[in-house]
Protein backbone atom coordinates (compact mmCIF):
# COMPACT_ATOMS: atom_id res chain seq x y z
CA UNK A 1 0.00 0.00 0.00
CA UNK A 2 2.83 1.88 0.62
CA UNK A 3 4.75 1.61 -2.53
CA UNK A 4 1.05 2.51 -4.00
CA UNK A 5 0.84 5.78 -2.51
CA UNK A 6 4.75 6.68 -3.01
CA UNK A 7 4.64 5.96 -6.96
CA UNK A 8 0.91 7.73 -7.28
CA UNK A 9 2.74 10.52 -5.35
CA UNK A 10 6.19 10.96 -8.05
CA UNK A 11 3.32 9.86 -10.85
CA UNK A 12 1.45 12.67 -9.72
CA UNK A 13 4.18 15.65 -9.31
CA UNK A 14 5.58 14.31 -12.82
CA UNK A 15 2.45 14.96 -14.44
CA UNK A 16 1.61 17.85 -12.81
CA UNK A 17 5.55 19.66 -13.81
CA UNK A 18 4.86 18.29 -17.15
CA UNK A 19 1.60 20.28 -16.80
CA UNK A 20 3.20 23.72 -15.90
CA UNK A 21 5.82 23.40 -18.97
CA UNK A 22 3.27 22.42 -21.21
CA UNK A 23 0.39 24.31 -21.02
CA UNK A 24 1.46 28.15 -21.78
CA UNK A 25 3.25 26.38 -24.95
CA UNK A 26 -0.02 24.82 -26.46
CA UNK A 27 -2.19 28.43 -24.88
CA UNK A 28 0.30 30.61 -27.57
CA UNK A 29 -0.59 27.73 -30.34
CA UNK A 30 -4.19 28.06 -29.75
CA UNK A 31 -4.17 31.92 -30.25
CA UNK A 32 -4.65 30.42 -33.88
CA UNK A 33 -7.75 28.85 -33.69
CA UNK A 34 -10.56 31.07 -34.68
CA UNK A 35 -14.60 30.40 -34.11
CA UNK A 36 -14.82 27.23 -36.60
CA UNK A 37 -11.88 25.67 -34.89
CA UNK A 38 -13.40 26.20 -31.48
CA UNK A 39 -16.72 25.03 -32.75
CA UNK A 40 -15.16 21.52 -33.97
CA UNK A 41 -13.10 21.47 -30.73
CA UNK A 42 -16.23 21.25 -28.16
CA UNK A 43 -17.91 18.77 -30.75
CA UNK A 44 -15.01 16.96 -30.59
CA UNK A 45 -14.96 16.96 -26.62
CA UNK A 46 -18.42 15.57 -26.68
CA UNK A 47 -17.34 12.80 -29.48
CA UNK A 48 -14.38 11.69 -27.94
CA UNK A 49 -16.20 11.44 -24.86
CA UNK A 50 -19.70 10.00 -26.18
CA UNK A 51 -17.77 7.08 -27.95
CA UNK A 52 -14.66 6.51 -25.63
CA UNK A 53 -16.60 6.85 -22.09
CA UNK A 54 -19.76 4.50 -23.37
CA UNK A 55 -20.31 1.17 -23.94
CA UNK A 56 -22.32 1.54 -27.02
CA UNK A 57 -21.18 4.64 -29.49
CA UNK A 58 -24.97 5.61 -30.73
CA UNK A 59 -25.62 5.51 -27.36
CA UNK A 60 -22.51 8.18 -26.23
CA UNK A 61 -23.35 9.78 -28.86
CA UNK A 62 -26.99 10.81 -28.41
CA UNK A 63 -26.26 11.52 -24.50
CA UNK A 64 -23.61 13.94 -26.12
CA UNK A 65 -26.56 15.39 -27.87
CA UNK A 66 -29.27 15.55 -25.24
CA UNK A 67 -26.34 17.34 -23.34
CA UNK A 68 -25.69 20.14 -26.29
CA UNK A 69 -29.82 19.94 -25.81
CA UNK A 70 -30.07 20.78 -22.55
CA UNK A 71 -27.51 23.23 -22.86
CA UNK A 72 -29.55 25.43 -25.53
CA UNK A 73 -32.54 25.72 -23.10
CA UNK A 74 -33.06 28.99 -21.64
CA UNK A 75 -33.21 32.39 -23.27
CA UNK A 76 -31.05 32.87 -26.72
CA UNK A 77 -28.03 35.07 -25.84
CA UNK A 78 -27.93 37.29 -29.39
CA UNK A 79 -31.82 37.25 -29.79
CA UNK A 80 -32.88 36.86 -26.26
CA UNK A 81 -35.45 34.69 -27.96
CA UNK A 82 -37.17 32.09 -25.29
CA UNK A 83 -36.01 28.48 -25.97
CA UNK A 84 -37.29 25.36 -24.90
CA UNK A 85 -38.79 27.02 -21.39
CA UNK A 86 -41.96 24.62 -20.39
CA UNK A 87 -41.67 25.17 -17.13
CA UNK A 88 -40.93 28.22 -15.05
CA UNK A 89 -37.99 26.11 -13.15
CA UNK A 90 -36.20 26.60 -17.16
CA UNK A 91 -36.08 30.24 -17.08
CA UNK A 92 -32.64 30.97 -16.73
CA UNK A 93 -31.82 28.00 -18.11
CA UNK A 94 -29.86 24.41 -16.05
CA UNK A 95 -27.56 26.18 -14.00
CA UNK A 96 -24.71 23.58 -14.11
CA UNK A 97 -23.83 22.90 -10.71
CA UNK A 98 -27.46 21.76 -9.91
CA UNK A 99 -27.53 19.81 -13.45
CA UNK A 100 -24.24 17.67 -11.74
CA UNK A 101 -25.97 17.19 -8.54
CA UNK A 102 -28.78 15.74 -10.59
CA UNK A 103 -27.03 13.60 -12.85
CA UNK A 104 -24.31 12.02 -11.08
CA UNK A 105 -25.61 11.99 -7.19
CA UNK A 106 -29.32 11.05 -7.68
CA UNK A 107 -28.74 7.68 -9.80
CA UNK A 108 -27.03 6.60 -7.19
CA UNK A 109 -29.36 7.24 -4.58
CA UNK A 110 -32.07 5.57 -6.54
CA UNK A 111 -29.51 2.91 -7.17
CA UNK A 112 -29.29 2.26 -3.51
CA UNK A 113 -32.97 2.62 -3.21
CA UNK A 114 -33.16 -0.41 -5.83
CA UNK A 115 -31.19 -2.76 -3.60
CA UNK A 116 -33.91 -2.47 -1.02
CA UNK A 117 -32.68 -3.56 2.70
CA UNK A 118 -29.78 -4.79 2.12
CA UNK A 119 -27.44 -5.50 4.60
CA UNK A 120 -23.94 -6.01 3.56
CA UNK A 121 -21.58 -3.27 3.29
CA UNK A 122 -18.42 -2.77 1.62
CA UNK A 123 -16.04 -5.06 3.50
CA UNK A 124 -12.74 -3.12 4.37
CA UNK A 125 -9.51 -5.21 4.03
CA UNK A 126 -7.11 -4.84 7.02
CA UNK A 127 -3.75 -3.98 5.46
CA UNK A 128 -0.44 -4.92 7.34
CA UNK A 129 1.50 -1.69 8.08
CA UNK A 130 4.95 -1.62 6.80
CA UNK A 131 7.47 0.71 6.96
CA UNK A 132 7.39 4.43 4.67
CA UNK A 133 11.46 4.04 4.82
CA UNK A 134 11.52 0.42 3.42
CA UNK A 135 8.74 1.53 0.39
CA UNK A 136 11.01 3.87 -0.37
CA UNK A 137 13.61 1.43 -0.69
CA UNK A 138 11.85 -0.60 -3.22
CA UNK A 139 10.72 2.44 -5.34
CA UNK A 140 14.38 3.34 -6.19
CA UNK A 141 15.12 -0.33 -6.43
CA UNK A 142 13.46 -0.07 -9.74
CA UNK A 143 13.83 3.31 -11.61
CA UNK A 144 12.68 1.38 -14.99
CA UNK A 145 9.24 0.86 -13.79
CA UNK A 146 8.49 4.37 -12.53
CA UNK A 147 9.73 5.82 -15.69
CA UNK A 148 7.91 3.89 -17.50
CA UNK A 149 4.83 4.59 -16.20
CA UNK A 150 5.56 8.17 -15.88
CA UNK A 151 6.19 8.27 -19.32
CA UNK A 152 3.51 6.10 -20.40
CA UNK A 153 0.95 8.19 -18.21
CA UNK A 154 1.97 11.72 -19.68
CA UNK A 155 1.69 10.36 -23.06
CA UNK A 156 -1.65 8.89 -22.36
CA UNK A 157 -2.99 11.45 -20.06
CA UNK A 158 -2.80 14.02 -23.33
CA UNK A 159 -4.96 12.05 -25.42
CA UNK A 160 -8.83 12.76 -24.78
CA UNK A 161 -10.91 10.99 -23.18
CA UNK A 162 -8.26 7.79 -22.05
CA UNK A 163 -8.48 7.35 -17.97
CA UNK A 164 -6.61 6.04 -15.65
CA UNK A 165 -7.19 2.88 -16.04
CA UNK A 166 -5.97 2.54 -19.55
CA UNK A 167 -2.77 4.30 -18.65
CA UNK A 168 -2.26 1.96 -15.65
CA UNK A 169 -2.54 -0.88 -17.99
CA UNK A 170 -0.45 0.30 -20.39
CA UNK A 171 1.96 0.85 -18.45
CA UNK A 172 1.40 -2.23 -16.49
CA UNK A 173 1.89 -4.04 -19.92
CA UNK A 174 5.20 -2.43 -21.20
CA UNK A 175 6.85 -2.91 -17.96
CA UNK A 176 5.93 -6.78 -17.88
CA UNK A 177 7.55 -6.50 -21.40
CA UNK A 178 10.83 -4.98 -20.19
CA UNK A 179 11.35 -6.61 -17.31
CA UNK A 180 13.74 -9.68 -16.46
CA UNK A 181 10.92 -11.30 -13.73
CA UNK A 182 7.63 -11.20 -15.73
CA UNK A 183 5.99 -14.64 -14.34
CA UNK A 184 6.56 -13.06 -10.77
CA UNK A 185 3.69 -10.25 -12.30
CA UNK A 186 0.24 -10.52 -11.25
CA UNK A 187 1.10 -11.51 -8.10
CA UNK A 188 1.61 -8.39 -6.72
CA UNK A 189 5.95 -7.68 -7.73
CA UNK A 190 6.63 -4.08 -6.72
CA UNK A 191 7.25 -3.20 -10.58
CA UNK A 192 3.69 -3.81 -11.74
CA UNK A 193 2.22 -1.83 -8.51
CA UNK A 194 4.75 1.14 -9.14
CA UNK A 195 4.36 1.57 -12.90
CA UNK A 196 0.89 1.01 -13.01
CA UNK A 197 0.42 3.30 -10.20
CA UNK A 198 2.92 5.90 -10.90
CA UNK A 199 0.85 6.01 -14.50
CA UNK A 200 -2.46 6.56 -13.24
CA UNK A 201 -1.30 9.47 -11.44
CA UNK A 202 1.11 11.06 -14.30
CA UNK A 203 -1.88 10.81 -16.45
CA UNK A 204 -4.12 13.75 -14.29
CA UNK A 205 -1.52 16.31 -14.94
CA UNK A 206 -1.31 15.79 -19.08
CA UNK A 207 -5.28 15.20 -19.02
CA UNK A 208 -5.86 18.78 -18.26
CA UNK A 209 -3.65 20.43 -20.78
CA UNK A 210 -6.21 20.30 -23.28
CA UNK A 211 -8.82 21.83 -20.69
CA UNK A 212 -6.69 24.65 -19.73
CA UNK A 213 -5.52 25.60 -23.09
CA UNK A 214 -8.80 24.57 -25.37
CA UNK A 215 -11.25 24.28 -23.14
CA UNK A 216 -11.64 20.97 -23.79
CA UNK A 217 -12.29 18.69 -21.27
CA UNK A 218 -10.26 15.49 -21.68
CA UNK A 219 -12.09 13.23 -18.83
CA UNK A 220 -15.57 13.57 -16.97
CA UNK A 221 -13.65 14.79 -14.03
CA UNK A 222 -12.24 17.62 -16.57
CA UNK A 223 -15.41 18.48 -17.48
CA UNK A 224 -16.50 18.85 -13.76
CA UNK A 225 -13.39 21.25 -13.19
CA UNK A 226 -14.66 22.75 -16.62
CA UNK A 227 -18.39 23.67 -15.07
CA UNK A 228 -16.25 24.86 -11.99
CA UNK A 229 -14.47 27.67 -13.22
CA UNK A 230 -17.15 28.99 -16.23
CA UNK A 231 -19.27 29.16 -13.11
CA UNK A 232 -16.64 31.35 -11.77
CA UNK A 233 -16.65 33.65 -15.53
CA UNK A 234 -13.51 32.14 -15.97
CA UNK A 235 -13.34 30.75 -19.78
CA UNK A 236 -10.56 28.38 -20.18
CA UNK A 237 -8.66 28.67 -23.25
CA UNK A 238 -5.94 30.60 -24.70
CA UNK A 239 -6.22 33.92 -23.39
CA UNK A 240 -6.39 32.32 -20.14
CA UNK A 241 -2.96 32.98 -18.66
CA UNK A 242 -2.88 36.26 -19.95
CA UNK A 243 -5.89 37.34 -18.26
CA UNK A 244 -6.63 34.87 -14.96
CA UNK A 245 -2.95 34.50 -14.56
CA UNK A 246 -4.15 34.41 -10.43
CA UNK A 247 -6.38 31.34 -11.01
CA UNK A 248 -4.67 29.45 -14.00
CA UNK A 249 -1.54 29.20 -11.66
CA UNK A 250 -3.60 28.76 -8.44
CA UNK A 251 -4.84 26.19 -10.35
CA UNK A 252 -1.68 23.78 -11.01
CA UNK A 253 0.16 24.98 -8.15
CA UNK A 254 -2.84 23.52 -5.99
CA UNK A 255 -2.53 19.72 -7.63
CA UNK A 256 1.01 19.85 -7.24
CA UNK A 257 0.11 20.42 -3.19
CA UNK A 258 -3.24 17.71 -3.82
CA UNK A 259 -0.46 15.24 -4.99
CA UNK A 260 1.81 15.66 -1.64
CA UNK A 261 -1.61 15.70 0.61
CA UNK A 262 -2.74 12.56 -1.74
CA UNK A 263 0.37 10.90 -0.91
CA UNK A 264 0.34 11.95 3.19
CA UNK A 265 -3.52 11.36 3.45
CA UNK A 266 -2.99 7.83 2.20
CA UNK A 267 -0.66 6.86 3.84
CA UNK A 268 -1.93 7.73 7.30
CA UNK A 269 -5.61 8.22 7.34
CA UNK A 270 -6.98 6.00 4.05
CA UNK A 271 -7.23 3.49 6.38
CA UNK A 272 -9.44 4.94 8.98
CA UNK A 273 -11.00 6.89 5.81
CA UNK A 274 -12.57 3.51 3.78
CA UNK A 275 -14.29 2.28 6.82
CA UNK A 276 -16.92 5.00 5.03
CA UNK A 277 -17.32 2.66 2.77
CA UNK A 278 -18.94 0.82 5.61
CA UNK A 279 -21.99 3.08 6.31
CA UNK A 280 -25.16 1.77 5.51
CA UNK A 281 -26.35 2.21 2.17
CA UNK A 282 -30.01 3.14 3.75
CA UNK A 283 -28.55 5.84 5.74
CA UNK A 284 -26.04 6.83 2.48
CA UNK A 285 -29.00 7.41 0.21
CA UNK A 286 -30.96 9.61 3.18
CA UNK A 287 -28.05 11.38 3.39
CA UNK A 288 -27.08 12.15 -0.49
CA UNK A 289 -30.45 12.85 -1.04
CA UNK A 290 -30.77 15.33 1.45
CA UNK A 291 -27.73 17.12 0.33
CA UNK A 292 -27.91 17.06 -3.21
CA UNK A 293 -31.39 19.34 -2.27
CA UNK A 294 -29.26 21.24 0.06
CA UNK A 295 -26.29 21.94 -2.22
CA UNK A 296 -28.77 22.18 -5.40
CA UNK A 297 -30.80 25.13 -3.63
CA UNK A 298 -28.12 27.33 -2.06
CA UNK A 299 -26.29 27.78 -5.61
CA UNK A 300 -29.28 30.51 -6.78
CA UNK A 301 -31.42 29.85 -3.59
CA UNK A 302 -34.21 28.62 -6.43
CA UNK A 303 -36.56 25.64 -6.00
CA UNK A 304 -36.40 25.46 -9.99
CA UNK A 305 -32.82 24.19 -9.26
CA UNK A 306 -33.74 21.50 -6.69
CA UNK A 307 -36.62 20.29 -9.30
CA UNK A 308 -34.35 20.67 -12.26
CA UNK A 309 -31.93 18.34 -9.84
CA UNK A 310 -34.16 15.88 -8.99
CA UNK A 311 -35.69 15.62 -12.50
CA UNK A 312 -32.59 15.11 -14.74
CA UNK A 313 -31.32 12.21 -11.82
CA UNK A 314 -34.50 10.30 -12.54
CA UNK A 315 -34.29 10.36 -16.10
CA UNK A 316 -30.60 9.59 -15.97
CA UNK A 317 -30.96 7.00 -13.50
CA UNK A 318 -33.50 5.18 -16.51
CA UNK A 319 -31.14 6.23 -19.56
CA UNK A 320 -27.99 4.36 -17.53
CA UNK A 321 -29.96 1.34 -16.36
CA UNK A 322 -30.96 1.79 -20.22
CA UNK A 323 -27.24 1.61 -22.00
CA UNK A 324 -26.84 5.35 -21.73
CA UNK A 325 -24.04 7.37 -20.22
CA UNK A 326 -23.59 10.44 -17.75
CA UNK A 327 -20.66 11.77 -18.89
CA UNK A 328 -21.03 12.61 -22.28
CA UNK A 329 -24.35 14.12 -21.16
CA UNK A 330 -22.46 16.45 -19.16
CA UNK A 331 -19.47 17.42 -21.51
CA UNK A 332 -22.08 18.66 -23.87
CA UNK A 333 -23.91 20.36 -21.17
CA UNK A 334 -20.94 22.05 -20.12
CA UNK A 335 -19.42 22.74 -23.81
CA UNK A 336 -23.26 23.22 -25.30
CA UNK A 337 -22.82 27.26 -24.57
CA UNK A 338 -18.98 27.56 -25.87
CA UNK A 339 -19.47 25.39 -29.20
CA UNK A 340 -23.09 27.46 -29.59
CA UNK A 341 -21.24 30.90 -29.42
CA UNK A 342 -18.26 29.89 -31.46
CA UNK A 343 -21.18 28.40 -34.45
CA UNK A 344 -23.05 31.76 -34.47
CA UNK A 345 -19.66 33.82 -34.20
CA UNK A 346 -18.61 31.51 -37.25
CA UNK A 347 -21.74 31.63 -39.08
CA UNK A 348 -21.51 35.74 -38.72
CA UNK A 349 -18.35 36.08 -40.21
CA UNK A 350 -19.15 32.94 -42.86
CA UNK A 351 -22.11 34.59 -44.02
CA UNK A 352 -20.10 37.62 -44.35
CA UNK A 353 -17.29 36.30 -46.62
CA UNK A 354 -17.16 32.65 -48.43
CA UNK A 355 -20.43 31.49 -46.75
CA UNK A 356 -21.08 28.41 -43.84
CA UNK A 357 -19.77 24.89 -46.14
CA UNK A 358 -16.47 26.98 -46.92
CA UNK A 359 -15.91 28.74 -43.65
CA UNK A 360 -16.94 25.27 -41.38
CA UNK A 361 -15.50 22.42 -43.55
CA UNK A 362 -12.38 23.65 -45.37
CA UNK A 363 -9.00 24.94 -43.60
CA UNK A 364 -5.99 22.65 -42.88
CA UNK A 365 -6.82 22.96 -38.84
CA UNK A 366 -10.82 22.49 -39.90
CA UNK A 367 -10.39 19.47 -41.86
CA UNK A 368 -7.59 17.78 -39.02
CA UNK A 369 -10.63 18.58 -36.58
CA UNK A 370 -12.93 16.97 -38.19
CA UNK A 371 -11.04 14.36 -39.29
CA UNK A 372 -9.95 13.77 -35.69
CA UNK A 373 -14.16 13.25 -34.69
CA UNK A 374 -14.11 10.84 -38.11
CA UNK A 375 -11.54 8.88 -36.32
CA UNK A 376 -12.54 8.85 -32.80
CA UNK A 377 -15.67 7.77 -33.79
CA UNK A 378 -14.85 5.07 -36.10
CA UNK A 379 -12.30 4.06 -33.85
CA UNK A 380 -15.07 3.38 -31.22
CA UNK A 381 -17.14 1.62 -33.97
CA UNK A 382 -14.43 -0.75 -34.70
CA UNK A 383 -13.63 -2.05 -30.56
CA UNK A 384 -16.82 -2.24 -30.01
CA UNK A 385 -17.46 -4.80 -32.68
CA UNK A 386 -14.62 -6.35 -31.88
CA UNK A 387 -15.63 -6.46 -28.48
CA UNK A 388 -18.74 -8.03 -29.43
CA UNK A 389 -17.41 -10.17 -31.35
CA UNK A 390 -14.82 -11.93 -29.18
CA UNK A 391 -18.19 -11.82 -26.54
CA UNK A 392 -19.79 -14.40 -29.35
CA UNK A 393 -17.01 -16.47 -29.73
CA UNK A 394 -17.11 -16.62 -25.67
CA UNK A 395 -20.50 -17.84 -25.97
CA UNK A 396 -20.18 -20.31 -28.65
CA UNK A 397 -17.27 -22.17 -26.84
CA UNK A 398 -19.53 -22.02 -23.81
CA UNK B 1 -29.26 -10.49 -15.35
CA UNK B 2 -27.18 -11.08 -18.70
CA UNK B 3 -28.31 -7.73 -21.26
CA UNK B 4 -29.83 -10.63 -24.03
CA UNK B 5 -32.53 -11.86 -21.45
CA UNK B 6 -34.15 -8.54 -20.99
CA UNK B 7 -37.20 -8.39 -22.54
CA UNK B 8 -36.92 -6.33 -26.00
CA UNK B 9 -40.04 -4.35 -24.97
CA UNK B 10 -38.40 -2.44 -22.48
CA UNK B 11 -35.80 -1.20 -24.81
CA UNK B 12 -37.92 -0.49 -27.51
CA UNK B 13 -40.06 1.73 -24.86
CA UNK B 14 -37.11 3.23 -23.59
CA UNK B 15 -35.69 4.10 -27.05
CA UNK B 16 -38.96 5.37 -27.84
CA UNK B 17 -39.65 7.67 -24.95
CA UNK B 18 -35.59 9.52 -26.42
CA UNK B 19 -36.87 9.50 -30.18
CA UNK B 20 -40.39 11.17 -29.06
CA UNK B 21 -38.31 13.60 -27.81
CA UNK B 22 -35.53 14.24 -30.33
CA UNK B 23 -38.91 14.80 -32.32
CA UNK B 24 -40.47 17.30 -30.30
CA UNK B 25 -37.33 19.14 -30.02
CA UNK B 26 -36.54 19.54 -33.77
CA UNK B 27 -40.14 19.95 -34.71
CA UNK B 28 -39.80 22.80 -32.54
CA UNK B 29 -36.35 23.77 -33.75
CA UNK B 30 -37.62 23.78 -37.21
CA UNK B 31 -40.92 26.15 -36.30
CA UNK B 32 -40.24 28.38 -33.53
CA UNK B 33 -39.29 32.25 -34.30
CA UNK B 34 -36.97 33.84 -34.83
CA UNK B 35 -35.40 31.02 -36.79
CA UNK B 36 -31.93 32.62 -36.20
CA UNK B 37 -32.31 32.07 -32.02
CA UNK B 38 -32.63 28.05 -33.17
CA UNK B 39 -29.75 27.92 -35.70
CA UNK B 40 -27.57 25.53 -33.16
CA UNK B 41 -30.99 23.55 -32.14
CA UNK B 42 -31.64 23.13 -35.40
CA UNK B 43 -28.16 21.43 -36.19
CA UNK B 44 -28.23 19.50 -32.65
CA UNK B 45 -31.73 18.29 -33.05
CA UNK B 46 -31.18 17.48 -36.64
CA UNK B 47 -28.19 14.57 -34.84
CA UNK B 48 -30.54 13.52 -32.06
CA UNK B 49 -33.00 12.52 -34.09
CA UNK B 50 -31.24 10.71 -36.46
CA UNK B 51 -29.48 8.81 -33.31
CA UNK B 52 -32.13 7.93 -31.36
CA UNK B 53 -34.07 6.29 -34.64
CA UNK B 54 -31.37 4.62 -35.06
CA UNK B 55 -31.41 3.05 -31.52
CA UNK B 56 -35.29 3.02 -31.82
CA UNK B 57 -34.89 0.70 -34.90
CA UNK B 58 -31.98 -0.96 -33.42
CA UNK B 59 -34.21 -2.23 -30.29
CA UNK B 60 -37.05 -3.04 -32.74
CA UNK B 61 -34.58 -5.45 -34.17
CA UNK B 62 -33.44 -6.81 -31.19
CA UNK B 63 -29.80 -5.47 -31.98
CA UNK B 64 -29.59 -3.68 -28.70
CA UNK B 65 -26.62 -4.84 -26.24
CA UNK B 66 -26.24 -2.77 -23.84
CA UNK B 67 -28.34 -1.99 -20.58
CA UNK B 68 -29.53 -4.42 -18.30
CA UNK B 69 -33.35 -2.14 -18.04
CA UNK B 70 -35.45 -2.43 -14.80
CA UNK B 71 -36.58 -5.56 -13.62
CA UNK B 72 -40.02 -5.72 -11.89
CA UNK B 73 -38.22 -6.38 -8.22
CA UNK B 74 -35.90 -3.49 -9.02
CA UNK B 75 -38.83 -1.20 -9.88
CA UNK B 76 -40.62 -2.81 -6.45
CA UNK B 77 -37.80 -2.01 -4.76
CA UNK B 78 -37.45 1.44 -5.31
CA UNK B 79 -40.85 2.86 -6.06
CA UNK B 80 -41.17 3.18 -1.80
CA UNK B 81 -37.90 5.27 -2.05
CA UNK B 82 -38.87 7.16 -5.48
CA UNK B 83 -42.03 8.53 -4.35
CA UNK B 84 -40.82 9.54 -0.82
CA UNK B 85 -37.89 11.48 -2.62
CA UNK B 86 -40.46 13.01 -5.61
CA UNK B 87 -42.64 14.10 -2.39
CA UNK B 88 -39.79 15.25 -0.57
CA UNK B 89 -38.54 17.53 -3.73
CA UNK B 90 -41.60 18.61 -5.66
CA UNK B 91 -44.28 19.22 -2.74
CA UNK B 92 -42.63 18.65 0.78
CA UNK B 93 -39.54 20.74 0.37
CA UNK B 94 -41.40 24.23 -0.76
CA UNK B 95 -44.56 23.80 1.49
CA UNK B 96 -43.37 21.98 4.84
CA UNK B 97 -40.04 24.05 4.69
CA UNK B 98 -36.56 22.60 3.87
CA UNK B 99 -35.55 21.50 7.51
CA UNK B 100 -38.97 19.59 8.30
CA UNK B 101 -39.14 17.83 4.70
CA UNK B 102 -35.55 16.74 5.25
CA UNK B 103 -36.36 15.43 8.41
CA UNK B 104 -39.35 13.23 7.57
CA UNK B 105 -37.75 12.27 3.96
CA UNK B 106 -34.79 11.21 6.15
CA UNK B 107 -36.49 9.41 8.54
CA UNK B 108 -39.07 7.74 6.43
CA UNK B 109 -36.29 6.52 3.83
CA UNK B 110 -33.70 5.71 6.05
CA UNK B 111 -36.48 3.74 7.90
CA UNK B 112 -37.69 1.96 4.88
CA UNK B 113 -34.25 0.78 3.90
CA UNK B 114 -32.78 0.23 7.04
CA UNK B 115 -32.31 -3.63 7.66
CA UNK B 116 -32.42 -3.32 11.32
CA UNK B 117 -36.22 -5.42 12.44
CA UNK B 118 -38.65 -3.01 12.21
CA UNK B 119 -40.18 -4.70 15.20
CA UNK B 120 -37.58 -3.73 17.39
CA UNK B 121 -37.70 0.02 19.79
CA UNK B 122 -34.03 0.04 19.95
CA UNK B 123 -33.58 0.15 16.28
CA UNK B 124 -36.78 3.15 16.10
CA UNK B 125 -34.43 4.97 18.97
CA UNK B 126 -31.26 5.04 16.57
CA UNK B 127 -33.05 5.64 13.84
CA UNK B 128 -34.76 9.33 15.18
CA UNK B 129 -31.39 10.15 16.78
CA UNK B 130 -29.25 9.53 13.52
CA UNK B 131 -32.16 12.01 11.58
CA UNK B 132 -31.66 14.63 14.73
CA UNK B 133 -28.37 14.15 14.21
CA UNK B 134 -28.18 14.70 10.90
CA UNK B 135 -30.85 17.28 10.78
CA UNK B 136 -29.28 19.61 14.03
CA UNK B 137 -25.61 19.10 11.25
CA UNK B 138 -27.65 20.43 8.13
CA UNK B 139 -29.24 23.38 10.40
CA UNK B 140 -25.82 24.30 11.50
CA UNK B 141 -24.16 24.12 8.11
CA UNK B 142 -26.45 25.96 6.22
CA UNK B 143 -28.51 28.24 8.47
CA UNK B 144 -26.05 28.67 11.21
CA UNK B 145 -22.58 28.73 8.84
CA UNK B 146 -23.18 29.39 5.56
CA UNK B 147 -26.31 31.54 6.59
CA UNK B 148 -28.53 29.86 3.57
CA UNK B 149 -31.88 31.07 3.17
CA UNK B 150 -34.34 28.37 2.85
CA UNK B 151 -38.22 27.78 2.51
CA UNK B 152 -39.61 27.62 6.25
CA UNK B 153 -43.14 27.01 7.02
CA UNK B 154 -43.51 24.35 9.56
CA UNK B 155 -40.97 24.93 12.78
CA UNK B 156 -38.16 25.95 11.24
Amino acid sequence: LQLSFLSSAVGGIFGVLLLIFLTPLLAEWALAFGPSHLFWLAILGVTVIGTLDSRSVVKGLLSGCIGLWLATIGFDDIMGAQRFIFHDALGGGINIIAALIGLFAIPQVISMFAQGRHRDGAEVLQVRKHSIIAAMRELLRFPRALVIGMSTGSIIGLIPGVGGQIAGLVAYDQTKKFSPDRAAFGKGHPEGVISAEAANNAMVGPSLVPLLTLSIPGSPTAAVLLGGLLIHGIFPGSDLFDNHPDVAWTFINSMLVGQVLMCLFGLYIAGVAARVAQVPQSLMAALVLGLAVFGSYSVQSSMGDVYVMAALGIMMYFLERFGFSAAPLVLGLILGPIAESNFIQGSMIANATDGMMAYFLTGPLNLFLIAVVIASITYSVWMELRSRRYVSKEEVMV
Amino acid sequence: MSDMSLPRLQHIVASASVMIVGIWVTYLSYTQQPSEAFLFPRLISTVFVILAIWTFAKACLGWTKVGSGVSGIVFLRMLPGLFVMLVYVFWAAKNLGFYTATALAFFLLYSLYDPAPHNSARSWIKRILVTACFIAVMYGLFALLLKVFTPREVFF
